[in-house]
């Protein structure tokens, strides 16, 4: 009888230092986030002002913004997600709507997979051989082909995800009309799964405006105003990272102040991606 | 009469209506062509990549052949160069973040999934998802102005005193305390891959039979003992695959790793000591490396991440596949 009542102590005992051990994990989860936002918020306001956004980025010792930089980021994801999502999402839509079965598919799907978990550096390194080499110069072109590359995996996983969720009597009724198959696809399926669809175009965009390394050795970096697509850009990324590393206060704080508006994005971006998503679950 | 041209469409309406069809056939066909070259090109990207690194770095692995894998030495001035210290910081550093995160990230997906409270769960799932999104620059510059001063000034004097005089653990955690080093990015590494660790295993924890656990808890299992015996050794693939990815993530972490690694070209047997990893390598060298064999190795350097990254996220895709068909099933 005591031997039984010590197993159930010691039992119960386990148990509620291995679920007190869980609590502690969730904890620290929770709280590095916290203290990772924090330290953010506490040294990225203290530069946050006006001429943040209206100044370039200044010469060592100086005051000045990070306009430029902003700009470059902006204009290479534009172009990124312009050249990306279209081939993402047809690439999808072969794979949920008319290759559904077939053999290309699987074999898209686990290098895609693969594609979106590669060390983006790869890609750098790819797109320095593909274009910077032969061109001869950095240039913005090739910071957006190399941020591009990166949007397609996303893309082509959400795209597929969502198309195979839209029933299929929906399709059958569209084809029972007479409706052909691309008819079907673009106003039926598409429609049905748009919001997955900009789930998958949102979260491309918050994961490439943070990418740094695909740009180090792509897009280069440039000290001034640059709109010229064939020559080296500013982006916000390399920006913090060539200022947090220097020694100059002026720059760090830029630095801090950069990372703060890149981290402030890219979480408006996946809270708006998850509540598009959020909504449909719900339904 | 009237009846007749009703049900007899004229001549030209049936031509028009051939050629509708014929035109739909045809954009469908043009569409469908469209969508199979952009599944396509998806695998052309994979290729272009592999046969470009193979390419770029011909130069440095004609030059040194196997040597490369094995030399420690790199020296841009007299163009020696050997991949060993990259490799060892690589897989050290990844190592130790997996061993970390593993912990920690099933933990909290057993909070999630046994524990938390109902109106908690999403908040918390996101909250730990949003880490995940969280760019690699960010983990950087906190690493390196934040994390590492404390790491200079609490945990690695705790370490050094605790273990100076244990034999084999004294020498890993030696030397005088930098804030940055391989320990140091093991540990953002750690917090990089945890939420990529806890979402997949949360998830495959919820394709567990809901009537497995019900009888397991109805002989009167304690929740750790339901969790231990049954959850765990029902999704152990999934969670294997979870890990997978996270270490292929680990593995190829540039930015993060970086800013606090040190860049040392050196191997040491201290886990506080500077070093330096493969892709740490390429972001702080390749736009200042002059000569075509500089450059090559390091595009070699690359090479090699690129065959360990895609063998490791090979291998836990299979994995999460095979619980994805069993699910499916």
């Amino acid at each position: 009888m005591s031997t039984a009542t010590s197993l159930h102590r010691r039992r119960k005992t386990t148990n509620s230092l291995m679920m007190t051990l869980c609590l502690v994990a969730a904890g620290i989860g929770l709280a590095w986030l916290a203290l990772i936002l924090g330290a953010l918020l506490y040294k990225g306001l203290a530069g946050l002002s006006v001429s943040v956004f209206t100044e370039m980025t200044p010469p060592p010792g100086d005051a000045g913004g990070l306009l430029n930089a902003i700009y470059g980021s902006v204009v290479m994801t534009v172009i990124a997600v312009i050249v990306g999502t279209p081939i993402g999402v047809l690439a999808g839509t072969y794979m949920a709507e008319y290759g559904r079965f077939s053999r290309l598919t699987t074999i898209v799907r686990f290098i895609n997979d693969i594609l979106l978990s590669a060390p983006s550096i790869i890609i750098g390194l790819f797109v320095y051989e593909l274009l910077v080499r032969p061109m001869g110069h950095f240039s913005a072109l090739a910071g957006s082909v190399a941020l591009a590359i990166l949007v397609i995996p996303v893309v082509v996983r959400t795209t597929e995800d969502m198309l195979n969720l839209v029933p299929n009597a929906l399709r059958e009724a569209g084809t029972a009309i007479g409706a052909p198959r691309w008819v079907v696809i673009k106003s039926v399926a598409y429609r049905a799964a748009l919001s997955g669809i900009v789930t998958g175009i949102l979260l491309s965009i918050a994961r490439i405006s943070g990418e740094t390394a695909p740009l180090l050795f792509t897009a280069l970096n440039n000290q001034f105003w640059s709109s010229n697509l064939n020559a080296p850009m500013a982006s916000l990324p390399v920006t913090i990272f060539q200022f947090a590393l220097s020694p100059y206060e002026e720059w760090q704080q830029l630095a801090w102040t950069g990372a703060l508006i890149i981290t402030l994005t890219v979480l408006a971006l996946s809270i708006v991606a998850r509540s598009l998503t959020g909504r449909r679950e719900d339904k | 009469m009237t009846t007749v041209s009703e049900a007899m469409p004229s001549l030209a309406a049936m031509q028009a209506r051939e050629a509708t069809v014929r035109r739909f056939a045809l954009t469908d066909a043009i569409f469908r062509a469209a969508t199979r070259f952009s599944a396509i090109l998806v695998l052309l990207i994979l290729g272009g990549v592999a046969i470009s690194l193979f390419v770029g770095s011909w130069q440095a692995m004609s030059t040194f052949g196997v040597s490369f894998l094995t030399t420690e030495s790199w020296n841009p001035v007299t163009e020696k160069f050997g991949a060993l210290a990259p490799i060892y910081g690589t897989v050290v550093t990844a190592a130790i973040s997996i061993l970390i995160a593993v912990p920690i990230g099933i933990g909290i997906a057993i909070f999630l999934t046994e524990l938390c409270p109902r109106p908690l769960r999403r908040p918390i799932g996101i909250a730990v998802e949003l880490l995940a999104g969280i760019p690699s620059i960010i983990y950087g510059i906190w690493g390196l102005f934040i994390f590492a001063p404390f790491v200079q000034t609490t945990i690695q004097p705790f370490f050094i005193n605790l273990f100076h005089d244990v034999p084999v653990l004294s020498s890993l955690f030696a030397g005088p305390p930098y804030g940055i080093g391989l320990l140091t990015s093991s540990m953002i590494l750690a917090i990089m891959v945890l939420p990529f660790i806890t979402s997949i295993t949360k998830d495959v924890f919820d394709t567990v039979p809901a009537v497995l656990k019900e009888s397991a808890y109805g002989i009167g299992c304690t929740t750790w003992e339901v969790t231990r015996r049954v959850v765990i050794p029902y999704t152990r693939v999934g969670i294997m695959g979870g890990v997978m990815l996270g270490l292929g993530r680990a593995l190829g972490e540039t930015m993060a790793v970086t800013f606090v690694i040190g860049n040392a070209h050196r191997i040491s047997a201290s886990l506080f000591a500077p070093g330096t990893t493969i892709s740490a390598t390429i972001a702080n060298e390749f736009t200042e490396a002059d000569g075509e064999l500089y450059t090559s190795s390091l595009i070699a350097l690359g090479l090699i991440l690129f065959v360990i990254t895609f063998l490791i996220l090979a291998i836990a895709r299979y994995m999460l596949m095979r619980i994805d068909r069993r699910t499916g099933a």
